[in-house]
């Protein structure tokens, strides 16, 4: 099936078969690589993308179901520059593999960009849809909670 | 004045957050070669059966599939995997086939590969396979496999593989005559490493040049690389192993496992580039297991409260086959059971059960989180009994700093004698008390406040490093003057690169900025050792400081070349050398670059060791434990970067409490494995564990290693299973409630409630 949607900006297209899902599109026919795959069923959220803003697993969503949509991967937020939000997991110490991270990334930007002034506790219930097995969790939470600041004011909704 | 010498014991933020923080991190799925194809492989659904055929002819008539491989093609012979640590000759019937040839013993069970030009035609495929497996009865636990249910391998007629024995002084003596015996039985639950990212490879067979190239190494990637050429009757030469970004180890990635052969195997066969990632549920049931052990064991202490023997006997379920450091848990298990206290007399014996479930290697604290939750618990048993109070008969019996080097239990039938090298473990445990603030905090000890019985425990440890024989480096002064450090040891995720740069900046009196850091390749290095028993620092830091005094012997003989003077006269600073008030840059030193090599051999371990404290809230009608704080102060002999040190050390005790509460690799009595996917298999989330604190300190450097630095990988995750369930039986002391399994999960801390309640009501 051809599709044609917004991909980190561009206009992007491609004919692909109606079972892929938006995971293995973006990575194999974009080659964009920073969206990882770690579980496949949901639970895990190595593969958080935006689409129109929202924080979805792209395992679990068809490629087709993006026709039109704006999709925002990790490699989408910044340019050479790190993002207050990337330069805050950086400080913290926020990932050690890295594995997990752009999930951890896509999934904060959305929430902070919809809730700059969540709390710890609303935090951490947002950020329990992901796993990190390096981290401990900890400094994840100090990092989004650093960088809450640099959504004040700016984009939120 | 030295310009640059302060990068150890920064908290520098790493390197290698800058491309992964930004999703540029190249995993090995991200590695794709010109014309590949793509594998995915058959694992058997049966936990013991005959392979009475395979019938491929289906998922070949599928478009697009290009061959189908099973244990017949092979060779005569299927090759089998060797032991990377304890290389004992008992264990050979037991090792692994890369394909399941006449029988299979576990679900997941590598038996046949199927190769396709994409991913998706290659599942399709799979499923066109007629497997065709008679059952035969499982051995899915301690009590099928003593009493025979099955014998896996038949014709060594036992389940019982090998028995480990750890002895010092006379334990059978010391039993007779002591005050105090108890004698309690334990089990730790099977459980796993589940690092994020799953395992996968890419192997490209170059026929002209007669050379394999295979992307997806990790940990041990020159002892891959030797199994790997003996198997295919290649020279070391002409296989290169690469590692790229690694999503994570902790002990269990980077092993040598079936898919280590067999798509590297692959690639030659059919000529072209194979790639293969495993997904989740295959990760789960072929990825090693680990933990699976019970225990029956007695501790005899002194009426004052003197530690006096260990003896009794583990049961240690390696699952299918002997894994390449299948024994290292097993072992850990009865010689490290002593830990930190002073144990004279020990006799303890760890058999190593065959079972039909996935087979077991080492998951960070190996046998360690094992053996410390047995005799941690034992610890809080006998002061109960001893109405000795359980901090003061810790504080009795830790070794002291005049003990020390103390050494640990002789083991047998493959000597790795150790000894404890140095510590003040009574300084390590009093700050944990205080930073803590037990004194204050033991008012709430059983107290029911909004439903929940609060409970505090105290636990210490010991974690051994910096494994043997030794680590290699290279180091190249480029003629821009940047410094090119190619090294053995392998990253998994832990900055090696950020604390390598740091050792290497501290060492060549350079900026850190001018440091590249190359590692885990077979390329780099002639030969490596890579990451396991947290040793990266120490072995690879180590060698990096002997290849830094022979580059600056270099720089000193070039510079001294050119400035007329002798080599010992040339004085290096700020990334110069200089002599007589003359100075050359590095950049532009010598027309080509200098490079040397040097090897850093060490046969002692380290030994980190620290004490845990934590306090913990238990509701008595659900099960449910609230960790309200946690504190774990460890001495690491010298820190090399706070920040990621400390990420360690929080990372390790939250995988701890996971295995506390949560992680359990459950099977049915036929062997089959119920947990297959991460809604099963609970691991900890970021609401689960948000009160943990770690404290570092530097009081004993290490007296073995340059760097004066001891492992620190592995230590938080040590105690916690001990801490834990000391934490919760203190809680709920009114009821005596007892746990000796893990995991403490609601329905089997409900459960004992209800047990002890229920027995209060009777009397």
């Amino acid at each position: 099936m051809d599709i044609k949607f917004d991909l980190n900006g561009q206009s992007v297209s491609a004919d692909v078969e109606p079972r892929t899902t938006l995971a293995d599109c973006i990575r194999n026919n974009f080659g964009q690589t920073g969206t990882h795959l770690a579980c496949e069923h949901g639970v895990c959220g190595a593969c958080t993308v935006l689409v129109n803003g929202e924080a979805v697993r792209s395992c679990l969503m068809l490629a087709v179901q993006v026709q039109g949509d704006q999709v925002v991967t990790v490699e989408g937020l910044s340019g050479d520059e790190l993002t207050p939000l990337q330069a805050a997991f950086r400080k913290h110490h926020a990932l050690q593999c890295g594995f997990c991270t752009p999930g951890f990334i896509t999934t904060a930007h959305a929430l902070l960009s919809h809730e700059p002034g969540a709390d710890e506790e609303r935090i951490r219930d947002v950020l329990s849809g992901n796993l990190c097995r390096c981290t401990g969790y900890v400094p994840i939470v100090e990092a989004v909670l650093e960088a809450r600041e640099s959504y004040r004011g700016s984009g939120s909704k | 004045m030295k310009s640059f010498n302060s990068y150890i014991g920064r908290p520098m933020e790493r390197v290698e957050d800058l491309r992964m923080v930004r999703g540029r991190g190249t995993y090995v799925a991200d590695v794709n070669r010109p014309n590949q194809l793509y594998a995915v492989i058959l694992r058997s659904s049966v936990a013991h059966g005959i392979i009475r055929s395979i019938d491929s002819s289906e998922a070949l008539a599928l478009p697009g599939v290009r061959r189908v491989l099973t244990a017949k093609d092979l060779g005569s012979k299927v090759p089998v995997i060797p032991l990377r640590l304890q290389p004992l000759p008992q264990l050979e019937p037991f090792h692994q086939p890369v394909l399941a040839d006449e029988k299979v013993r576990y679900v997941g069970e590598p038996v046949a590969l199927v190769i396709a030009d994409s991913a998706a035609i290659a599942e399709d495929a799979l499923e066109r396979i007629v497997l065709d497996i008679e059952p035969l009865p499982a051995v899915a636990n301690r009590s099928q496999a003593e009493a025979k249910r099955a014998v896996l391998f038949e014709e060594h007629g036992s389940n019982v593989a090998i028995t480990w024995s750890a002895f010092r002084g006379n334990a059978d003596e010391a039993f007779k005559t002591a005050d105090y015996v108890r004698r309690e039985t334990f089990k730790v639950q099977r459980h796993a490493a589940m690092f994020m990212e799953p395992r996968g490879f890419v192997a490209e067979w170059d026929e002209a040049a007669g050379k394999l190239t295979v992307w997806g190494a990790a940990k041990t990637a020159w002892h891959n690389r030797r199994t790997l050429a003996a198997q295919l009757g290649l020279a070391l030469e002409a296989v290169d192993l690469i590692e790229v970004d690694v999503g994570g180890g902790f002990g269990s990635r980077g092993e040598f496992y079936p898919e280590d052969y067999l798509i590297p195997a692959a690639a030659r066969i059919v000529g072209r580039p194979v790639k293969w990632t495993e997904d989740r549920r295959e990760h789960i049931m072929s990825a090693n297991h680990a933990r699976d052990v019970e225990c029956d064991v007695e501790f005899a202490v002194s009426r004052d409260g003197r530690f006096i023997g260990l003896r009794g006997q583990i049961w240690a379920d390696i699952g299918a086959y002997i894994r390449t450091n299948g024994s290292v848990g097993p072992r850990n298990v009865a010689q490290f059971m002593s830990g930190p206290y002073c144990i004279e007399h020990i006799d303890l014996k760890s058999s190593m059960l065959t079972t039909n479930k996935t087979p077991c290697g080492t998951y960070r604290g190996p046998g360690r989180y094992e053996t410390d939750f047995i005799r941690e618990r034992m610890i809080d048993l006998a002061a109960q009994d001893l109405k000795i109070d359980r901090v003061e008969l810790r504080r009795r019996n830790l070794v002291a700093d005049a003990q020390m080097p103390y050494p640990l239990a002789s083991i047998t039938p493959y000597d790795s004698s150790t000894e404890l090298d140095s510590g003040d473990y009574h300084a390590v445990f009093d700050r944990c008390l205080k930073e803590f603030g037990w004194d204050e905090r033991t008012r709430l000890r059983g107290q029911l406040i909004d439903g929940y019985y609060h409970g505090l425990a105290i636990g210490s440890f010991i974690e051994g490093g910096a494994a043997g024989p030794k680590e290699e480096a290279r180091l190249v002064l480029e003629t821009d003057g940047a410094l090119s450090v190619y090294i053995g040891s392998s990253s998994v995720g832990q900055g090696l690169e950020t604390i390598m740069a740091q050792i290497a900046a501290d060492a060549m009196e350079m900026s850190y900025d001018k440091i590249t850091i190359r590692h885990g390749s077979t390329s780099y290095v002639k030969d490596g050792y890579g990451a396991y028993h947290s040793r990266s620092t120490v072995m690879g830091g180590s060698a990096i400081l002997l290849a830094a005094d022979k580059l600056k012997d270099l720089i000193r003989k070039t510079a001294g070349a050119r400035l007329g003077c002798k080599a010992e006269q040339v004085v290096i600073d700020g990334e110069q050398a200089s002599f007589g008030g003359e100075h050359l840059a590095f950049a532009g030193l010598s027309g080509v670059p200098l490079e040397v090599e040097a090897e850093f051999f060490n046969k002692k371990y380290t030994w980190a060791y620290g004490t845990q404290a934590a306090h913990v809230a238990v509701d008595p009608g659900t099960g449910h434990v609230k960790v309200i704080d946690f504190i774990s102060v460890e001495d690491v002999g010298r820190m090399i970067n706070p920040l990621t040190l400390h990420g360690q050390a929080i990372g390790s005790i939250v995988q701890g409490l996971g295995g506390a509460f949560l992680e359990h690799l459950v099977y049915d009595d036929e062997g089959q494995l119920l947990t297959g996917s991460f809604a099963d298999y609970l691991m900890p989330t970021a609401s689960d564990f948000p009160n943990i604190r770690s404290i570092t300190v530097e009081l004993k450097p290490c007296p073995n290693n340059p760097l004066g630095a001891k492992g620190a990988g592995e230590g938080g995750l040590i105690p916690v299973g001990g801490v834990m369930a000391n934490a919760v039986a203190d809680a709920l002391s009114h009821l005596n409630v007892q746990p000796m399994e893990l995991p403490l999960s609601p329905p089997r801390l409900w459960q004992l409630v209800e047990q002890a309640e229920t027995a209060r009501s009777a009397d």
